[in-house]
């Protein structure tokens, strides 16, 4: 291949504004999910900038905190259902923990949205199989409560879910309105204790269970790569056809437009690229590890 | 057939003497820019401020090769007798380190305050076809991707440019297999090439030719472009070495797993010199950096490379957890997925990497390692 | 965060007192420093006797006799975060040295009196005795990273500090490389960065007092060096200084004084 040559159009206008500028926003709630884990509800500061946030199932922001610096952090409510823009956040790393302390009515920083959303419109007519691992729900929970508000558009919605213990589940309070609305539900623990007597055993595995016409299916998958990796090929053996597996990733996201170089996987930048991918983009570069 | 005093013709040759190169500078000075040409210091030719011709790096020369370089002598005056060396413009448009803004606490959170400090308008003078390459292949990542950085761009907009035709290639040089030299072709205002008692101009802009106003040129003899051409072909044919870049992207896409990269990595140091050194590469870190009082903080931009592991690390962990993976990184960005991003190669053949590189691991030869070892098991029918 | 102001003590054990030195050198910064913290104890600044516990323990020097064991045991016990400062307390240091020859052969020649002599058989880093929350590499210690940490921890994160070749920071400095432009034998590709890049920007190459950076290759430096026509007794004398103890430099300087 040579390389193909692109015409460089005039210098862009000058003066835009610097895209690693963070707005402040006011923590609204703080809702505690599991052991290290909860959700922030964010409102930007300024009113109309807030009214005019728009954003897709599926996108992050970077959340920053004076001092320390950004983290980019899926977004975890549903567009248009509720004032302020939730963030499920595990304090792991240098900037969440500080997040651990902040307080409703703190302000942080955001900026955003970023990245790409999960493809809702492909879903339409239909089965959906979400499957989830750990605080990979978090991106998928805006998609599960979209789709159950439009329901007859979709035909099967099975949401297969896992965490190491049963007090990792995520937002176990919302699951019984969940199925009630129609989705099917099966829930899995690698280690189970004693108030667990359901399902142990690795998500992927509970693929096995659960019967779909792959001609008339689309997945999507969002948790710990190795799990990825694992229901991807299942999936693929199970006769789905790469182009209806969509799968969410996380890499090293500084920029979050595609500058920074830290997120690349092959050709592509996960910040604007992705983080949602189709598994025919992107599985070639996937499947070697530590690529 | 003098012609000095007017202003000369865009798009034509002029034979200037080559200590007029002196009155350029000084009218660039004059004119506001900041003229940034080699220059001799720390053993090398590098890339710094010039004001006067005598700061030039006249009469010396570079040996190159794989992990080594050496300044020396040469039996003429020649001005730009040498290579590329150890700095590239990249300095100067995309700075190691920059304060991109800072952050007051205020009662009710935080206010951004950008930083206004003016930006120089540079002129860069001997820059080479393989570094103008670089720049253009910059300008695809800063100003012509999803986001304009305001920062390159202020640095990049006005700049002046003198290019010079390599007279001498350094035995790490393969430009010509990039197809990006020794001869400039476009990008610059004026662009030189040296004769023994003269240079050959090429004016290629308005601000160029007004550059010349006044200046004792001459027009160009068929026989001087006939001597500038020879400069360039010779340039060309001395060039020692090549990488084959037939079909590169897939070849290394193909081969992600091949034991070349075992054997690599048993070399590489991860010291990331090769990405510093090259005039493309364009990762950076953002990092916050706040005062003891905790309320102001700066955020600052700086220089970064795929082979620093904190460049893939996650509160999970790392990615490219080892040196193996950094390096395949690194190869695979430039030659391949480079061109899937910018639709060019980000490798100009410039050799800094190779030269540059502490245990002289060399971009060529692990291409090549990879290309015969993948074209014989083809051969042999073997996956 | 807690309104109370954080309580740290600065420990000495076998060393050379220049990482406190170092803290006692951030003179300005330490006026507003300590307005935020509380320096509770710090024999090098204030007389007070030790007692109480610790939010933060700067612990400089090697473990090397057995009351200093015993010492280390106490001040983790007392602390919540323990930051070690310099190569004595990472890796043991200079005194080190004679981790490579057998315990009583130095006492022997240097005093006259050598059964008055009672120390460990030998000179080890803190964390062969104790968890370590943190360890600021150097000999000495870089100031600013010091500092950088601290407020780090008052803003209530997680202190990082880079661990990266010292090369990366070298080039950001736009200084040339002593090893490519004149054969020096300079150890940053393999020494992990921190001290400023000193030795660079004078001319002279790193003789890592920082120690290994992450994932070091020494074997591939070493071979370059060996190439440049270095002898075997002087890549030994480089990887066995400040950091003898880091297991990659010492293996590779075991192999370069076998030879």
């Amino acid at each position: 291949m040579t390389p193909q040559e692109v015409r460089l159009q005039p210098f862009p206008p000058a003066g835009l504004p610097d895209p690693y500028c963070p707005e402040p926003a006011v923590i609204r709630s703080i809702e505690t999910e599991t052991p290290g884990v909860a959700t922030f509800r964010l409102e930007l500061q300024n009113a109309s900038r807030q009214r005019m946030y728009r954003y897709q199932p599926g996108q992050f922001n970077m959340l920053f905190i004076f001092g320390v610096g950004e983290v980019p952090i899926s977004i975890s409510s549903t567009p248009g259902e509720q004032a302020g823009i939730d963030h499920t956040v595990r304090f792991v790393g240098t900037v969440t923990r500080v997040m651990e302390r902040l307080r409703p009515g703190d302000v942080l920083g955001l900026r955003g949205p970023y990245g790409t959303g999960w493809p809702l419109e492909q879903a339409r007519g239909q089965d959906v199989l979400i499957v989830a691992g750990g605080l990979g729900l978090a991106p998928l929970r805006p998609v599960i409560q979209t789709l159950l508000a439009r329901r007859s558009q979709y035909r099967r919605l099975l949401l297969l879910y896992g965490s190491r213990q049963p007090m990792d589940l995520l937002y176990q309070r919302e699951y019984a309105g969940w199925v009630q609305q129609g989705l099917e539900l099966m829930v899995t623990v690698d280690r189970a204790d004693q108030s667990w007597n359901g399902r142990v055993g690795v998500v992927p595995a509970l693929l096995s269970r659960v019967s779909f016409d792959p001609t008339q299916t689309i997945a999507f998958t969002c948790g710990p790569e190795v799990m990825i990796r694992f229901t991807v090929y299942e999936l693929l053996a199970r006769r789905l056809s790469p182009e209806r597996i969509y799968l969410s990733i996380e890499r090293n996201m500084q920029c979050g437009v595609g500058l920074c170089g830290r997120c690349q996987l092959g050709p592509y930048f996960v910040c604007k690229d992705g983080p949602v991918f189709a598994f025919n983009r992107i599985g070639r570069f996937i499947r070697p590890e530590h690529f | 057939m003098p012609m000095s005093g007017g202003v000369p013709p865009i798009g034509q040759a002029v034979v200037l003497n080559k200590t007029d190169l002196g009155a350029i500078i000084e009218q660039l000075w004059q004119a506001g820019y900041t003229v940034i040409g080699p220059t001799i210091a720390q053993g090398a030719i590098v890339f710094d401020e010039v004001h006067r011709l005598d700061q030039l790096p006249i009469g010396w020369t570079d040996e190159q090769e794989g992990g080594t370089y050496r300044l020396k002598r040469r039996d003429d005056k020649a001005y730009f007798g040498y290579a590329v060396g150890p700095h590239s413009w990249k300095k100067y448009l995309f700075p190691p380190r920059l304060s991109l803004f800072s952050l007051q606490k205020t009662q009710d959170g935080f206010h951004v305050q950008q930083n206004q400090e003016p930006v120089p308008r540079y002129a860069f003078l001997g820059i080479r076809s393989c570094d103008l390459h670089a720049i253009e292949i910059q300008d695809r990542t800063f100003l012509y991707g999803p986001h304009v950085d305001s920062h390159y761009q202020a640095r990049r907009e006005g700049v002046f440019i003198i290019a010079v035709n390599c007279s001498k290639a350094a035995p790490t040089c393969f430009c010509t297999s990039m197809q990006t030299g020794p001869k400039v072709e476009r990008g610059f205002d004026l662009a030189l090439t040296e004769l023994s008692e003269s240079f050959v101009v090429e004016v290629a802009t308005p601000r160029g030719a007004d550059l010349l106003t006044g200046l004792p040129y001459r027009e160009a003899t068929g026989e001087d472009l006939g001597a500038a051409a020879r400069v360039v072909r010779d340039t060309a044919s001395s060039m020692k070495r090549h990488m084959d870049t037939y079909d590169l992207p897939e070849l290394l896409y193909n081969n992600l797993e091949h034991p070349r990269w075992d054997d690599v990595a048993k070399r590489c140091l991860s010291c990331t010199n090769c990405t510093m050194v090259c005039p493309t590469c364009f990762c950076h870190c953002i990092e916050e950096v706040p005062d003891l009082d905790g309320q102001r903080a700066e955020r600052i931009r700086l220089w970064d490379s795929c082979f620093n592991p904190a460049h893939s690390y996650m509160a999970g962990g790392m990615i490219r957890s080892d040196i193996r993976a950094r390096y395949r990184q690194w190869l695979t960005h430039k030659l391949a997925s480079w061109i899937d991003q910018y639709g060019v190669s980000g490798c100009v053949g410039c050799g800094r990497c190779i030269t540059w590189c502490p245990v002289a691991i060399d971009i060529t030869e692990e291409v090549a390692a990879i290309r015969s070892d993948a074209d014989k098991r083809t051969k042999e029918g073997s996956p | 965060m807690t309104t109370r102001k954080p309580r740290i003590g600065v420990f000495k054990f076998a060393s050379c007192d220049g990482c406190q030195l170092t803290v006692l050198d951030c003179e300005d910064e330490l006026l507003d420093l300590a307005e935020r913290v509380d320096i509770a104890y710090f024999l090098e600044a204030i007389r007070r006797p030790l007692e109480g516990e610790f939010d933060i323990a700067l612990v400089e020097g090697s473990v090397y006799t057995p009351e200093q064991e015993e010492y280390i045991r106490d001040i983790r016990q007392r602390s919540r975060f323990l930051i070690t400062l310099g190569a004595c307390a990472a890796q043991g240091g200079i005194q080190a040295l004679r981790n490579f020859t057998p315990p009583d052969e130095y006492p022997r020649v240097v005093y006259a009196l050598p059964q008055y002599i009672e120390s460990l058989a030998k000179s080890r880093p803190a964390s062969d005795y104790v968890p370590v929350d943190l360890a600021l590499q150097g000999c000495p210690i870089n100031k600013q990273q010091l500092l950088r940490v601290l407020v780090q921890m008052l803003l209530g994160s997680k202190p990082r500090v880079p661990n990266h070749a010292l090369c990366l920071d070298c080039k950001r400095q736009n200084i040339v490389c002593v090893l490519v432009a004149q054969g020096k034998p300079c150890m940053g590709p393999i020494t992990t960065t921190g001290c400023g890049v000193l030795c660079p920007s004078y001319d002279r190459p790193c003789y890592s007092c920082f120690g290994p950076a992450y994932q070091p290759n020494p074997s591939s430096l070493t071979r370059r060096f060996a190439h440049l026509g270095f002898a075997p007794h002087e890549i030994q004398r480089l990887l066995h200084g400040y950091y003898s103890q880091a297991p990659e430099f010492r293996e590779e300087g075991q192999r370069y004084a076998r030879s």
